[in-house]
């Protein structure tokens, strides 16, 4: 059985899908519980696999999909890289389930079903796109991703409904570019095997048919990862999805995408001229991306979508991270993926989940709220701070590396975008905390105390609580997996 | 306790009370028994180490490790128990004096003041106790974060503007610091803090001056140095206590303690004498000593009066840093300890007559000084002490100041020196006058002594103030301290003598 660990990651989730709308027909009880069971379940077989891979000496364990072997058949790598962020998505997932529980119990109970599943085929095909050692299978499952996505995120009601259409649209534009990025470059080298792919495109000569593949796919990526300015799709889409839903898209799926981007770049196709043109473009990309998010963030009323625009500001730290490329830049970037996905999880949590119990989501009606929800705005607050960039939180640390990367390249843009925009979340986040702690006058009654059910709160807290405590005692992560997740070019 | 622990073990007991405070939920007696165990205890751990650093030891606590060779750790040196002992024991008297003023104040959300005031206090030792600039800088931050509470206390509108603005200062000037830190991280990596500095001839002349404007932005800041000052009298909205304790020891003093170690013990005073950066530091200190104290003068309000002359007293400190002989940073140092004491003696005194007598301004004080003898008593011997008066506190950094002044060539600096401390009085002797000497009206007739755990700490600050101006070395030897850090600084940068 374990050594069918890298291939049970996504088949876990995936045939749970199929059979818990099947199973919601019944009882919609037992759907949820086989969901979080299954999710509990590719938890588990990803962290096993991961430290399967971390013991042994050269870190990484190839998995031939139906005994066929590459280059003709489907392989899964798991490695540190893909190891580590196979755990994060299947943890994050795993929390948001949990979340999801009152919130749907609340909603239409007969289609827990249906939530659940494409809830898992999300979850199933983000795992895909982390496993897999193939450009096209890693296309099936970004499609399979994408799919789910659009349907679970129309969920919201109408306005999700127009966000999400337009999602589909630039979604479809994003996944074709991809598609054909690879046929260019399968038409070149005959293979779609990334290991294959990156010692033959290394043998082959340079030419403008690779220049336009790789240009493809860097721009299909660029667009699933909403890096600016790309990312037009992201606020409507995450302002009106159902808060689990956003919580969990939020969190992993561009950060996926933004994986994808670093796998494809570095490991793929680290040697060619067009790649390291490709970083170049992401760099500044990334640096109008940090500006921009910031600045547009600052420019919200709403708190959902002023955490979208923060998103967009945080993948372009993560970008221009990779596109410094030195040691301390990547590891500082891949830190970011991994803090990043915790603390908005956590942010969009809490925010969901006061929106579900109390109906506001402007940050004007968050006055008073710290004292109703105390515990969950505690949440909300510590995560805030490590979004802004403050120790001891994991944000600081992240930050720290991707400012010493920069000041290494002397990318002195870079350093005033990752300063300038650290005042500037620091103005939008703790405008929202002063409405959260200090909004309330003593002249009225103190509310009712009413913190979000257990359920709900247990995971925001949980995913505030490692924000925290990744902060001060992150040193095994680094030293363990990320800097074993560099490329070989680099380390 | 191992000796090696007790640096790391006084940062974190604060933290650990801040961890039980909530679990006493609203009785008010286990809150204080917590606060006052703990601020014992953290007196007596910080005290403890006091013959081990005087015999010149720097004692070690075991370090957290970080990625890429960093690392964040806890190491007392003179300088730093200096500061932690000035911090500790006022922690411990402050509290006795909270627990008189809140109950005579009675607000609410008392468990979170005393969380805040307690995570402050772990942040100050911790900045106090920091081996490299990493930590310094982690628990800076967490200093300016755990302050914000207590600045917006009272919740009014004014408070919560006293709070944006104090966020929008500290925060700021935190990420231009953060940027100076990482540029020294690329020059120097893992490099701890050094008596004499390390960084001389790690870069150019021009880099080494932007780099050490910048560590000064961010923590002139906090330091109070003209024009960056701005936060400070509007954060005065604060409980008395938070005023007396961060913004007359804890937050503005973890400014100037930074301006001390970035001068001493990250640059050394050679490379700023080689870069004229000593010069313009120099000029910005006395400018910001004596407008300070002019902008005193016209002040009304009591509190931010105390405010205006924080931010020139503190200026002093900056200044003996930026003169850098043995003799001024000796002065420098020792005002740490000894402003401290005497300011947050003038605060307790002002938070007495504000619950007390019902007064906030700088008139109509008349006759207070028979209706309330110790806390006024208390008061003119803080004034006189930051007049710098011989035989208090003041006068012995002020004397060294002069006389690092005169060893550099200053001559003028002893003249800013002299006029400051006659703008003092002029600032102070108008209240104690009118105190003293005047007949009491009919609004002061009926104000009463504050209750002893008001009357006791106030007393006793005012008490040290005048030992510390006969006997500086006595108790705690704060003078022996800040003689031996100002050596080893310029022993280690090879300077003056």
């Amino acid at each position: 059985m374990s050594e069918h660990l890298p291939v049970l990651i996504v088949v876990v989730p995936l045939s749970a899908a199929f059979v818990v709308p099947l199973l919601g027909r019944r009882s919609s009880g037992a759907a949820h519980i086989v969901t979080l069971g299954a999710l509990a379940a590719t938890l588990v077989a990803a962290s096993v696999a991961l430290a399967r891979v971390l013991r042994t000496a050269d870190g990484v364990w190839r998995y031939e999909l139906g005994g066929w072997a590459p280059p003709w058949g489907i392989e899964y790598v798991l490695d540190p890289l893909s190891g580590g962020m196979s755990v994060l998505v299947a943890g994050l997932a795993l929390a948001a389930a949990i979340y999801a529980g009152p919130y749907l119990r609340t909603a239409d109970p007969d289609r827990i079903g249906l939530f659940d599943s494409l809830y898992l085929l999300l979850v199933a095909g983000l795992l895909g796109i982390v496993v897999t050692g193939d450009l096209f299978n890693l296309y099936v499952f970004l499609e399979i991703s994408a799919i789910a996505a659009y349907a679970l995120l129309s969920t919201g009601g109408d306005r999700a409904a127009v966000a999400t259409f337009r999602y589909l649209l630039v979604g479809t534009v994003a996944a074709s570019c991809y598609l054909l990025g690879i046929g260019y470059l399968y038409a070149l080298t005959g293979t779609l095997n990334m290991a294959d792919l990156s010692v033959r495109l290394a043998a082959a000569d340079e030419s403008t048919a690779t220049a336009v593949g790789v240009g493809l796919i860097v721009i299909g990526l660029a667009i699933k990862a909403a890096v600016f300015p790309f990312h037009g799709w992201l606020p409507d889409a995450y302002t009106y999805a159902p808060p689990p839903v956003t919580g969990f898209v939020a969190a992993v799926m561009t950060k996926v995408s933004a994986y994808a981007l670093y796998r494809v770049l570095y490991f793929v196709l680290g040697a060619e001229p067009a790649a390291a043109s490709a970083l170049v473009f992401l760099g500044w990309a990334g640096v109008a991306a940090i500006v921009a998010g910031s600045w547009l963030a600052l420019a919200q009323s709403d708190v959902r979508r002023m955490l979208a625009y923060s998103s967009v500001g945080q993948m372009g730290y993560i970008i221009f991270g990779f596109s410094l490329g030195s040691p301390i830049a990547i590891v500082g970037a891949l830190f970011h993926v991994l803090n990043h996905a915790l603390m908005k999880g956590c942010l969009f949590l809490v925010t969901g989940g006061i929106r579900w119990r109390t109906g506001v989501s402007s940050v004007a009606g968050f006055a008073g709220l710290g004292r109703r929800l105390p515990l969950s705005a505690t949440a909300f607050a510590l995560a805030a701070v490590s979004m802004v960039g403050l120790p001891p939180t994991a944000g600081f640390f992240s930050k720290w590396y991707l400012l010493l990367g920069a000041f290494e390249a002397e990318a002195w843009v870079g350093v005033a975008a990752l300063v300038g925009s650290s005042w500037l979340s620091a103005i939008y986040f703790f405008r929202v905390l002063e409405r959260l702690f200090v909004g309330a006058d003593e002249t009225t009654p103190a509310p009712e105390r009413r913190d979000l059910p257990f359920g709900m709160l247990a995971p925001a807290l949980a995913l505030a609580v490692v924000v925290l405590l990744l902060g001060l005692f992150h040193q095994p992560v680094v030293t363990h997996l990320l800097e074993r997740a560099l490329p070989p070019t680099v380390s | 306790m191992d000796l090696a622990a007790r640096p790391l073990a006084a940062v974190l007991v604060s933290l650990l009370a801040a961890a039980l405070l909530p679990l006493a939920g609203r009785r008010p007696a286990v809150r204080e028994a917590i606060t006052f165990a703990a601020a014992g205890l953290k007196l007596a751990l910080v005290a403890s180490m006091l013959p081990a650093v005087l015999d010149g030891q720097a004692i070690e606590s075991a370090r957290l490790p970080l990625a890429a060779g960093l690392t964040l750790g806890f190491r007392a040196d003179a300088l730093g128990l200096l500061f932690a002992l000035t911090a500790s024991s006022l922690w411990l008297l402050t509290s006795l004096y909270s627990v008189g003023y809140l109950r005579a104040a009675a607000p609410s959300r008392q468990t979170a003041y005393y969380v805040s005031f307690a995570v402050c206090l772990s942040a100050t030792v911790g900045i106090a106790f920091a081996a490299n600039l990493l930590t310094f800088f982690v628990c800076y931050e967490v200093l300016t974060l755990a302050t914000y509470p207590l600045v917006v206390h009272a919740q009014t509108e004014e408070a919560r503007s006293a709070g944006r603005r104090y966020l929008v200062y500290t925060l700021g000037a935190g990420q231009v610091l953060f940027v100076a830190i990482v540029w020294t991280e690329t020059v120097a990596p893992g490099v701890d803090f050094t008596p004499g500095g390390f960084l001389a001839g790690r870069a150019e002349a021009g880099v080494l001056a932007t780099a050490f404007a910048l560590f000064i932005v961010g923590c002139g800041v906090k330091a109070a140095i003209m024009p960056l000052h701005g936060w400070l009298p509007a954060a005065m909205v604060a409980p008395t206590p938070v005023s007396a304790l961060l913004h007359a020891v804890a937050v503005v003093k973890a400014g100037a303690f930074g301006v001390v170690r970035i001068v001493g013990y990250v640059f050394g005073v050679d490379v700023l004498r080689a870069t004229g950066a000593d010069t313009v530091l120099v000029v910005a200190a006395a400018a910001t000593i004596l407008i300070a104290s002019m902008r005193a003068l016209g002040e009304d309000h009591l509190k931010r009066l105390l405010a205006y002359s924080t931010i020139g007293q503190l200026s002093y400190i900056v200044l003996g840093a930026a003169l850098g002989s043995v003799a001024a940073l000796t002065g420098a140092m020792f005002h740490i300890a000894g402003h401290g004491f005497m300011k947050i003696t003038m605060f307790f005194c002002a938070g007495a007559l504000h619950t007390q007598a019902h007064r906030d301004g700088v008139h109509g004080l008349d006759g207070l000084g028979r209706q309330m003898p110790v806390t006024m008593t208390a008061f003119a011997v803080g004034a006189c002490g930051l007049a710098g008066v011989p035989l208090l506190a003041g006068f012995i950094a002020k004397w060294n100041l002069g006389v690092g002044a005169l060893t550099a060539g200053d001559e003028i600096i002893v003249g800013v020196l002299v006029v400051s401390g006659l703008l003092n009085v002029a600032y102070f002797f108008p209240i104690i006058y009118d105190a003293f000497f005047k007949a009491p009206t009919p609004e002061t007739a009926g104000a009463r002594e504050a209750p002893w755990p008001m009357a006791l700490p106030l007393g006793v600050t005012a008490a040290v103030a005048l030992v510390l101006g006969v006997a500086p070395s006595l108790g705690f030897r704060f003078f022996a301290l800040a003689r031996l850090a100002a050596e080893s600084v310029v022993a280690g940068s090879g300077g003056l003598p």
